[in-house]
């Protein structure tokens, strides 16, 4: 009886929907740029590192300039520089795209380690270094659940919404986009029809590599306002799901970012109820729900969403 | 160039260019990198104890390895060795805290068949969904390694915890620790690299001379051609991220009997990861795991002193990054080569 108090008293509180919104940026972001990438035939799970190279960058320039947004904006050079390696081995290479992944995480987590000591004098995590202020709406100020609720938010949960608008809108209603999808699915059908197949491969990559780099930077700079390290946490892989559950859709996409960023909120919430006294040695149980959630979601529907057809398959000319 | 002389010169050069890549960056830091780099060799083979180290941290390493290797041949990327792992670990510490009445031939056997099962049922979620809904284990097996890691810290504090301090379980029965193969200055080399090197040799036996292995290997190399020869696809794939897991839980298992004597959550540590790496340094065969695992850990067990050296021991990951990089793009590598021997043509 006392949880089911805990989780009515959860969803009736109007902060829960503003943590709900906060959690699935950084997956909206991420899982939009696997979208940009797979789209045109690149499977991209460097998705995490990026993302952890977008937190850190972003934490860097700002304690540098004092100004968030230049993080962010040197964020987006170093996702665009390492989305350009993944699409130079995995293109022009044709190497093993999940391999140079895997490779980019890994130089990820080392460059981060690497820099906390020279950079800010210790390792694990820097202090509070700036985040970009909240945007509030004075129209949703007046009444007291929406003002709690989406009265006031991180400007980048706008834009992350605007980027789903923008990825459907280049993905579905224009020239480029249908390039796009035609070299995701048949390469070699639409390099005879002169669609230039690497030149779109490198566009999707590079889009992917800004994506995950707002949505690291989201973690840090429009969250917390510092970095710690690997502070992604798997929620580049999360982000992949999103992608597969809204089968290659950015509208599907940002959907089902917000159901995993729904559960994170919810398992944060449920551990840390008054109603429940969760002791702290029992709040890892907690923390598996979004990894428990996401397991079951990609088991139970990913017979019903199909990838593109040359999906991860390096192109030949 | 042969394909066979290949497997040797891309993962060596691979090697080569890391170190040469992060030299660079340790001068960007202001450091020596060949202070560091004697550092790291120092710290690798400069006395008894560090060669004993080195041999201890590899053990888990050539198991985790093989895990990874082991499941590229069956065309499958098993990433959660880590939380297989774990589960090895953690399962295996469960039985061997309860079985001190039993005398060490049983006991000892007896542990590691369970940790190899812990990991294998584990790993066996992943390969039955793929094998069912098409599920990519890239996915899923990350899924499981977060919640292997959830679900260990929390078996480690409230369940099996004792005493204050790093949450640990209480010591495992005497008759299911490793015997020492010798003493260096207080630390034991376990006889788990024994352990580790005859799995080395029966994955070896089970991909090069039986029948499951040529069908598990067809598997990866072409699934269609593999169904059309009449091998049953989905079976394999269940099979194959088991005999997987069952590596990665014996590294686990062996980590507790050998050097821990007890469960810890942090026990991993990134080993799992690391198979990814020895695996494509070893190019996937067991016999070049072994020493892809070698100098993983003379790499790890260096690093301590290259850190006192000044040096971030992060440095090892990004080595790793661009060995990993390199060995996926290979034709870089061979491109060099060819490049090379035109300019001497002409």
């Amino acid at each position: 009886m006392r949880v089911l108090t805990a989780i009515w008293e959860i969803f009736t509180n109007p902060a829960f929907y503003k943590l709900t919104l906060t959690a699935a940026t950084p997956f909206i972001f991420a899982s939009l740029g696997g979208v940009y990438s797979e789209i045109t035939g690149v499977v991209n799970i460097a998705l995490e590192g990026i993302m952890l190279m977008g937190a850190f960058v972003s934490i860097v320039f700002t304690a540098i300039t004092g100004n968030p947004w230049i993080g962010v904006l040197f964020a987006i050079f170093v996702g665009l520089g390492m989305a350009w390696l993944h699409a130079w081995a995995s293109i022009k290479w044709r190497g093993n795209q999940i391999v140079s992944g895997t490779a980019l995480i890994l130089l990820a987590q080392g460059v981060t380690g690497f820099l906390m000591e020279p950079i800010f004098g210790r390792p694990g995590q820097t202090d509070i270094v700036g985040k970009i202020p909240e945007l509030r709406i004075p129209l949703l100020m007046k009444n007291r659940f929406l003002a709690q609720s989406i009265g006031e938010l991180s400007p980048m949960i706008y834009i992350a919404f605007g980027c789903v608008a923008l990825a459907w809108f280049i993905i579905y209603k224009t020239k480029l986009g249908l390039r796009m999808r035609a070299v995701g699915e048949n390469p070699e059908a639409a390099d005879t029809l002169g669609v230039n197949v690497y030149m779109i491969r490198y566009f999707g990559v590079l889009m992917s590599g800004i994506m995950a780099s707002l949505g690291g930077a989201f973690l840090s700079v429009g969250e917390v306002g510092n970095f710690r390290e690997l502070m992604t946490g798997g929620r580049g892989f999360i982000a992949l799901a999103a992608m597969i559950l809204g089968n290659w859709n950015p509208v599907g996409a940002m959907w089902a970012s917000l159901l995993f960023g729904f559960s994170e909120a919810f398992a944060n919430q449920l551990q840390s109820s008054p109603m429940l006294h969760v002791a702290s040695s029992t709040k890892p149980l907690f923390n598996m729900f979004p990894f428990i959630v996401t397991l079951i979601v990609i088991a139970g529907f990913i017979g019903k969403t199909r990838p593109p057809a040359a999906d991860g398959v390096p192109y030949e000319k | 160039m042969s394909s066979k002389l290949w497997a040797f010169v891309v993962p060596i050069v691979s090697v080569i260019i890391a170190l040469l890549i992060s030299s660079i960056v340790i001068v960007l830091i202001g450091q020596n990198p060949i202070v560091a780099y004697t550092a790291l060799f120092r710290g690798a083979f400069g006395s008894k104890l560090a060669i004993a180290s080195v041999v201890i941290k590899s053990t888990p390493l050539i198991l985790t390895g093989l895990a990874v290797g082991f499941g590229f041949r069956a065309g499958l990327f098993n990433i959660g060795a880590e939380g297989q792992m774990v589960m090895g670990a953690m399962i295996g510490t469960a039985f061997a805290i309860n079985v001190a009445w039993m005398p060490a031939v049983f006991a000892i056997p007896l542990t590691m068949v369970v940790g190899m099962i812990a990991g294998a049922g584990y790993a066996a979620i992943a390969g039955f969904l793929k094998a069912k809904t098409g599920a990519h284990e890239v996915v899923t097996t990350i899924m499981l390694n977060w919640i292997a890691e959830y679900l260990s810290s929390y078996v480690v504090t409230v369940p099996m915890g004792v005493g204050f301090g790093t949450p640990k379980s209480p010591e495992i029965a005497n008759s299911t620790k490793l015997p020492p193969l010798i003493t260096v200055q207080a630390t034991e080399l376990t006889s788990g690299i024994i352990v580790a090197i005859i799995a080395a040799i029966v994955i070896y036996i089970i991909l090069e001379k039986t029948t499951k292995g040529y069908e598990l290997k067809g598997t990866g190399f072409n699934p269609y051609a593999a169904e059309y020869g009449g091998i049953k696809i989905s079976q394999n794939i269940v099979l194959a991220m088991a005999i997987s897991g069952a590596l990665a839980g014996l590294a686990g298992t062996l980590e507790v009997m050998g050097v821990h004597h007890r469960f810890l959550g942090t026990l991993s540590g990134g080993k799992g990861f690391d198979g990814i790496s020895i695996a494509l340094i070893g190019q996937n065969h067991p016999i070049g795991i072994i020493f892809a695992a070698l100098l993983m850990g003379s790499l790890r067990t260096g690093s301590n002193e290259m850190q006192f050296a000044g040096v971030p021991k992060h440095i090892i990951l990004i080595v790793q990054a661009i060995i990993i990089f390199l060995v996926a793009a290979d034709r870089i590598v061979r491109t060099m080569f060819i490049r090379k021997k035109k300019v001497k043509v002409s």
